[in-house]
């Protein structure tokens, strides 16, 4: 068995292993021991990886291909380069840390963990899938257990939310699903076989009216779940009715699906179809970084305002990644990773006030910071890494966006760019104003007083988050470098 | 004469011997234990079903009226399976409301022959067996539509279906003899080398697809399927949808691809539009659906406006897609159509209000039904996406883009309404939840049966290079 199927052995183990288990004991420690072994199989790869990068020069390292539907050339093909083991060490990261806040999960705990290690199949399956098929088969696995997981264990208006948030996703991969057909029926524009298979595609030139065609319903159908705008809308419902874990894995793994499947298939396969519709898309993300700016500012709800930053974030990932260049590309998946921490550490902190509290509106809440220092403080750590501190990991990305982004000097790309970076000063004033009104101040309840101390499960969970943000922000030129050096053949085609 | 070429039918001749015997055994068990006779005609035909598997060689016979192949033989096989799982999803039914009216007997004989129009139909080669097939098909569906005759909706449901299925076979008819106006012939392999488009041969063709779109209940011939669905019993029901759907859709690839290829670029613009219409008309009518039968029929309407979209490609691709899908259908609907079997014998219910809370009570059976349903809306890792996913492509292989893109805006409506069942069963908790209940051997072993199908069909990928190998001889 290659190092890489079993990011999917694992899981499904895991699951099987569920099926069996009893009551909430038995099932937190079976996925607490099946997450940890994967988080050791995502450090692993670290450390695999660089070993044989320094031998192996290919696109993508660790690959196998074994064929699966003949008649269509489909394949189960795998491999990673740099940008696929950083998102796969953030997801075993975010996965873990969400079996831990779960911990005490009530209602139909086995349910719960297997949905949540499903889910997590898909995202591993779409990080290592090099064949467009193998791909869509992972994302719609990584989408469908959101209906359950929203709509049983959710708060507010579950079921409303679970609907939008499934039918949004799948209409999306719907639209996907066109563009993918479109891509495979041209992959024989040079007299080849035609073929899912990436990397044999983009060996191929498609012709560039099918690439205008395609382009958009490809990268629409991926952005989506990247939370572009005007398609954003199911994010914010999403999370709010989600349950906390469910929170931290869709907003920390599950919305990089969307940057990455952009980067890796729209662009990477169309690249005409992408400067022909570049400008387009930016205007779009533009407005999606600042309407998410500005729209959390108005919000009262922790979460609301943590998924509307997020739309923002992530809109910058999508606007970095359309700026086409190494710089920016780089700041892209930083922002990426670095936003996959911060806001599941976000939305893990708020279910543990929301936990203790049982509100979760700001101006309810008031001088936490005396009553439960340690969730406090560290909120306002991931307040700054947000806004961009330097030290903290938001700083590196979003350094390496903006300077990727100024090194077009025609005026369309200065003008979204100086707007775009506006959007940071928003982004410091909702952050600060939170940690102003719910931390600091008078306690505005009594019954604040005596809420309960973090447990260790939570202090692990939050620990897990932590770490890596603030090793982001101290030591971000091996995971920089390591990013760096993938995206080189990924450029090519727009030089 | 050499009387080996007759084995040629064994499908047809085993069936007929099954229904022979039903008869005998009818008059020989005596009366206070007819109820064996339903645990004899399940084994029979559990036989009838593995004897099935053993191949067979091409060959046609009656000078060219009967024929089969690998690809009709394996049909016949998919159809077999599926009234193989009927009649395990319908035992407990038969055990409990029928053996003791004294009909228990004639249910599986009237079944049993229209298995057998639909074999003589799928192997056909001359039009005028083809409607006899029709014809052996329908006529004892109808009775069996009506066989509750204690409830007045099953006897109008036999009713309307009688009636119905009389005039689009009528109307069929009349294309029939319109093609053979044109072509002086009924036999599929000459009409293929004379038929040219004018304008009585498409008269013609329009006539007779209109018959078989009847039978598959493309939109506008669907309106008898939601009432039919919802008064007949629920196997006829599951029997209609899947097994009698499954077999005029083959018959109609048969026809379209090899009598009427000459007319290709007119019956693809036919089906174009259908296909639109079907899918459309279908999700939009099931969305607002209580009643679960309801919401199957209009679920397989849907299912059927997909299938068109195999069928445009014209080619091996199609006829590959086209069978896989319908294979890995029967066993979705089937499942679904299980658990709605045995949620209505337990209880009586039938609604989607009465299955909040089922997953709370009855977890195993809410699990069947929510892979069914995933299966159906095309949801991976079940069998239903890959379906999907090929029928897609076959039709993408044309370049039919913008008809793809319109198909995948309706597995989204398709996924809404499926979701509602779900919804129902998972996410709602409710007082008066059906209360926990334990199914028969039958049942399980009905439902196991299509679970299997479900999870494996798809996954399996050397069945379906199988299916398109075969399907490049299709004659």
């Amino acid at each position: 068995m290659d190092i890489l199927t079993l990011f999917i052995i694992v899981p499904a183990i895991t699951v099987l292993a569920l099926i069996f288990a009893k009551g909430l004991k038995q099932s937190r420690i079976v996925s607490m021991i099946g997450s940890i072994f994967q988080f050791g199989m995502a450090i692993n790869l670290v450390f695999a990886y660089f070993n044989e990068r320094a031998v192996n020069s290919d696109i993508m390292v660790f690959t196998r291909d074994v064929m699966w539907f003949k008649s269509f050339n489909i394949r189960y093909s795998i491999g990673v380069d740099g940008v696929s083991v950083a998102l796969l060490l953030l997801t075993s990261i975010v996965v873990l840390a969400g079996i831990f806040i779960s911990w005490k999960m009530k209602d139909l705990p086995k349910e719960f963990f297997i949905s949540l290690i499903i889910l997590s199949i898909g995202v591993y399956g779409f990080f290592i899938s090099l064949d467009l098929f193998t791909m869509f088969v992972f994302f719609e696995i990584a989408v469908i257990p959101m209906y359950l997981l929203i709509g049983i264990w959710g708060s507010g208006p579950k079921e409303y939310s679970a609907m939008k948030l499934t039918l949004m996703l799948m209409g999306a991969s719907a639209v996907l699903l066109v563009g993918i057909l479109g891509i495979y029926f041209n992959s024989n524009a040079d007299g080849g076989a035609l073929t899912f298979n990436i990397l044999e595609i983009a060996q191929v030139s498609i012709p560039v009216e099918a690439q205008k065609l395609f382009f958009p319903l490809t990268f629409i159908g991926f952005a989506v779940i990247g939370a572009l705008f005007p398609f954003h809308t199911w994010s914010p419902d999403g999370h709010a009715s989600a349950p906390t874990a469910v929170s931290m894995l869709h907003a920390g793994v599950l919305m990089k699906l969307g940057g990455y499947g952009v980067f890796r298939v729209a662009m990477y396969l169309l690249p005409e179809g992408t400067l022909h519709w570049s400008w387009f898309f930016i205007i779009l993300s533009v407005i999606g970084v600042i309407y998410g700016a500005f729209a959390a500012l108005k919000q009262t709800d922790l979460k609301y305002i943590n998924a509307y930053s997020s739309v923002s974030h992530l809109g910058l990932v999508l606007f970095a990644l359309l700026m086409l260049n190494k710089t920016a590309w780089n700041g892209a998946i930083l922002q990426s990773l670095s936003h996959g921490f911060m806001t599941a550490l976000f939305f893990a902190l708020i279910g543990m006030i929301y936990g203790r509290t049982q509100t979760r509106d700001v101006t309810k809440l008031g001088g936490l910071l005396k009553v439960i220092p340690f969730i406090s403080v560290v909120y306002v750590i991931a307040g700054l890494a947000s806004l961009g501190l330097p030290g903290l990991s938001g700083f590196v990305a979003e350094m390496n966006i903006f300077v990727g982004a100024f090194q077009h000097d025609d005026l369309l790309y200065r003008v979204v760019t100086i707007i775009s970076v506006s959007a940071i000063v928003v982004t410091a004033v909702y952050i600060l104003r939170v940690v102003g009104v719910m931390l600091m101040g008078p306690v505005k309840n009594d019954a604040f007083l005596n809420l309960s101390r973090v447990t260790w499960y939570e202090k692990t969970g939050i620990l897990l988050l932590l770490i890596p943000i603030v090793g982001m922000g101290v030591a971000p030129l091996w995971l920089s470098n390591m990013i760096l050096e993938s995206l080189q053949p990924f450029i090519q085609g727009f030089i | 004469m050499d009387f080996s070429s007759f084995l040629l039918m064994r499908h047809e001749i085993f069936l007929l011997a099954i229904i022979l015997l039903l008869i005998i055994a009818e008059i020989f068990i005596q009366p206070h234990k007819k109820g064996s006779v339903v645990h004899l005609a399940i084994f029979l035909f559990g036989i009838h079903t593995i004897v099935g598997f053993v191949t067979i060689e091409e060959n046609s016979l009656f000078g060219g009226m009967f024929r089969t192949n690998e690809l009709i033989h394996f049909f016949k096989n998919i159809l077999n399976l599926g009234v193989f799982v009927v009649l395990l999803q319908s035992a407990d039914w038969l055990q409990e409301k029928i053996v003791h009216l004294n009909r228990g007997t004639e249910f599986f004989i009237l079944m049993f022959a229209s298995l057998l129009g639909m074999y003589f139909m799928i192997s056909s080669g001359d039009f005028l067996m083809f409607y006899l097939g029709l014809e052996l098909s329908t006529l004892p569906v109808a009775a069996l539509a009506a066989y509750e005759t204690t409830k007045r909706k099953s006897s109008e449901s036999g009713i309307k279906l009688i009636l119905s299925s009389a005039l689009a076979s009528g109307i069929s008819l009349f294309g029939i003899s319109m093609l053979y106006a044109t072509t002086g012939s009924i036999y599929f392999d000459e009409i293929v080398t004379v038929i040219s488009s004018t304008n009585l041969s498409i008269l013609g063709m329009v006539l007779f697809f209109a018959g078989l779109a009847f039978k598959i209940s493309l939109v506008p011939f669907h309106f008898w399927t939601a009432d039919v669905y919802e008064g007949a019993p629920i196997s006829i029901a599951s029997y209609l949808s899947v097994i009698s759907k499954g077999a005029a859709v083959f018959i109609l690839l048969i026809i379209l691809f090899n009598v009427l290829k000459p007319l290709f670029s007119i019956w693809e613009n036919m089906i174009y539009v259908l296909a639109i219409t079907t899918m459309f008309i279908g999700n939009l009518f099931a969305l607002r659906q209580q009643n679960m039968k309801r919401f199957l029929a209009f679920s397989s309407i849907a299912q059927a406006g997909f299938i068109l979209l195999g069928i445009i490609e014209g080619g091996q691709l199609g006829v590959a897609t086209v069978v896989y899908f319908v294979l890995i259908y029967v066993f979705s609907n089937l499942a679904a159509f299980g658990v709605v079997q045995a949620i209505a014998l337990q209880t009586g219910k039938e609604n989607m209000k009465d299955y909040e809370g089922l997953y709370r009570t009855n977890p195993k059976l809410s699990l069947v039904m929510m892979l069914a349903l995933f299966s159906l809306a095309g949801i991976p890792p079940v069998a239903g996406f890959f379906g999907k996913f090929f029928l897609f492509t076959a039709a993408a292989s044309k370049g039919y883009y913008l008809l793809v893109f319109l198909a995948v805006v309706n597995v989204t409506i398709s996924l809404y309404y499926y979701l509602l069942v779900v919804r129902a069963m998972f996410l709602r908790q409710s007082e008066t939840a059906i209360p926990f209940f334990k199914n028969r051997l039958y049942m399980r072993l009905g439902l196991s049966i299509t679970v299997i199908g479900i999870l494996v069909l798809g996954l399996y990928s050397p069945l379906y290079d199988y299916i398109f190998e075969m399907s490049s001889n299709f004659k």
